[in-house]
């Protein structure tokens, strides 16, 4: 994969590749705050879990920009394939009659300039963070071509304590599995 | 870019067209091989062999009226049948047809055809859900449950697939496999494949009926318990765009167990090569697909549960084993 570069300070024309890559990337960008927004809002909870679901196919997208489709389509078939449809699946049968939960009004005031507050400080963290960094335009690193090949060896040398960290997250989770469903049947 | 702007406009012409006659023209093959397996004739009415029948029915199908339940949740209930339709096209930009013939070769292609893939099953569970409709919901829960439960064993075949070719790419896993059909993955002789590659062959093609809703594993429209399951509320070409996403993923399915493990557009033996070959591939499985369809009954949810979690994933680990095994040892 080659980045798509224009010389700082000119703007590609819109029918080029690069005009259009960049409306696309304006498109998952917008997928991925309108989707934070329905999740956030909205009242019925299966609609917020689309709205999450919109949300991670966004992020996918950004992923893919950042060079890195092999996370872009993990992203893909972990995130929206397996935990927005578990969230749905468990919202579906728990709440069957689909009840519009009435706000506290007292809690709302409370949480909301609490949350905004937060959200702005976060805000105003990551600009400045991406306003002071020396980026550069393509590191090194990120020239693996994303293949299986090169994701194989980076996750089995550079990165093998976090592959060993993810077989022990597994093993307790599905031994938390067992417990659980053993419960309930004696 | 040196490349032209008309491949990208050809390639997503042709690729609709691919897709269009496809879905209209495998529900006319389906009724007509229904009809034939149960000694009937089938479509006779519309044109020569009912041939204009998949026109009549489009025509019909676009003049009705779009209803949407008053219980519905109305935006989810429209979304949901584009979204059905999303991944089954999007599927066939990865798919290469010939040597020559494939709109984009992407290195993880294998891994995009599955992570697609879970668009369609979100389709379905918001179509059930929005429909405010009881058979729809717990059609809905039905296919969630089977598709999660049958993508596990046939990720694990493909990495089987994926550890022989050492690539993700589906060009270069159908190149791997030219000449002659002793290349093919299913029969493969180097390292001895051959001795457990066909199991993953049957696990590989069970689980592509299972992920595709087709009978004898349709518990999501299980006519005689459900009515239509999560298609219940859905009319005109609302219903008409999840049929069409049903038939292309019977396609992908097809042309994905095509290059994984019959060797893409190969010929047998060695001669006419080109994407003929691709192509009889395809349509002799989805006979396969319609022929059992019609001649088995269907199942029970608890059986075909069982049967993933209690049989195809184990086999399907002991084949990823067996696959390690060979490939280090021979």
């Amino acid at each position: 994969m080659q980045p798509l570069v224009c010389p700082s300070g000119t703007l590609p024309s819109l029918f080029s590749a690069e005009g259009f890559a960049g409306i696309i990337f304006l498109l998952t960008v917008f997928l991925v705050i309108s989707g934070a927004v329905i999740a956030v809002v909205s009242k019925r909870l299966v609609r917020a879990v689309a709205g999450l679901a919109v949300c991670f196919t966004g992020l996918a997208g950004v992923y893919y920009f950042l060079l890195s489709p092999f996370v872009a389509m993990m992203q893909m078939l972990i995130y929206v394939g397996a935990v927005s449809i578990l969230i749905a699946f468990g919202i579906m049968m728990a709440t069957p009659e689909d009840k519009i939960t009435p706000d506290n009004k007292y809690l709302s005031k409370l949480i909301g300039p609490l949350a905004g507050s937060v959200g702005a400080l976060f805000f105003a963290g990551f600009s400045l963070l991406a306003v002071k960094t020396d980026w550069q335009v393509f590191p090194e690193h990120a020239a693996a071509d994303g293949s299986i090949k090169a994701v194989g060896m980076t996750l089995l040398t550079t990165h093998s304590m976090v592959f060993e960290l993810i077989s022990i997250v597994l093993l307790l989770a599905i031994i938390g599995a067992l417990v659980l469903a053993r419960r309930g049947r004696n | 870019m040196d490349t032209s702007i008309w491949r990208p406009i050809l390639y997503l012409i042709g690729i609709m067209v691919f897709a269009g006659l496809n879905a209209a023209y495998l529900g006319w093959c389906e009724r007509k091989g229904a009809g034939r397996i149960q000694r009937r004739t089938g479509p006779m009415e519309a044109g020569y062999e009912g041939l204009l029948q998949p026109l009549a029915d489009g025509i019909k199908l676009l003049t009705k009226q779009l209803l949407v339940p008053s219980g519905a949740d109305g935006i989810l209930f429209r979304v949901a049948p584009v979204l059905a339709m999303i991944p089954a096209i999007t599927s066939l930009v990865v798919i290469p047809f010939s040597e020559n013939i494939q709109a984009r070769a992407m290195e993880l292609s294998v891994l995009l055809l599955f992570a697609i893939a879970s668009i369609a099953m979100m389709a379905v569970l918001l179509g059930g859900w929005a429909s405010g409709n009881k058979y729809s919901v717990i059609s809905a829960a039905r296919a969630v449950s089977q598709n999660l439960a049958y993508e596990i064993p046939m990720l694990l075949t493909v990495i089987c697939i994926v550890m022989i070719s050492g690539s993700m790419n589906l060009r270069d896993i159908a190149m791997d496999q030219q000449g002659g059909f002793w290349h093919w993955n299913i029969f493969r002789l180097d390292n001895f494949h051959f001795l457990y590659m066909w199991v993953a062959f049957i696990i590989f093609f069970i689980c592509s009926i299972a992920e595709t809703n087709r009978a004898p594993f349709d518990m999501a429209e299980a006519e005689s318990e459900l009515v239509a399951g999560f298609m219940t509320e859905y009319s005109s070409m609302g219903f008409g765009l999840f049929m069409m996403g049903e038939y292309l993923n019977i396609v992908v399915g097809a042309c994905l167990t095509t290059t994984l493990f019959l060797g893409g557009w190969d010929c047998p033996f060695g001669m006419f090569p080109g994407v003929w070959w691709f192509i009889i591939k395809i349509y002799i499985l989805i006979f396969t697909f319609i022929w059992i369809r019609w001649t088995y009954p269907r199942t029970q949810i608890y059986k075909l549960l069982n049967l993933s979690w209690k049989i195809l994933i184990p086999f399907s680990l002991v084949n990823v084993l067996l696959t390690a095994f060979f490939i280090k040892v021979f």
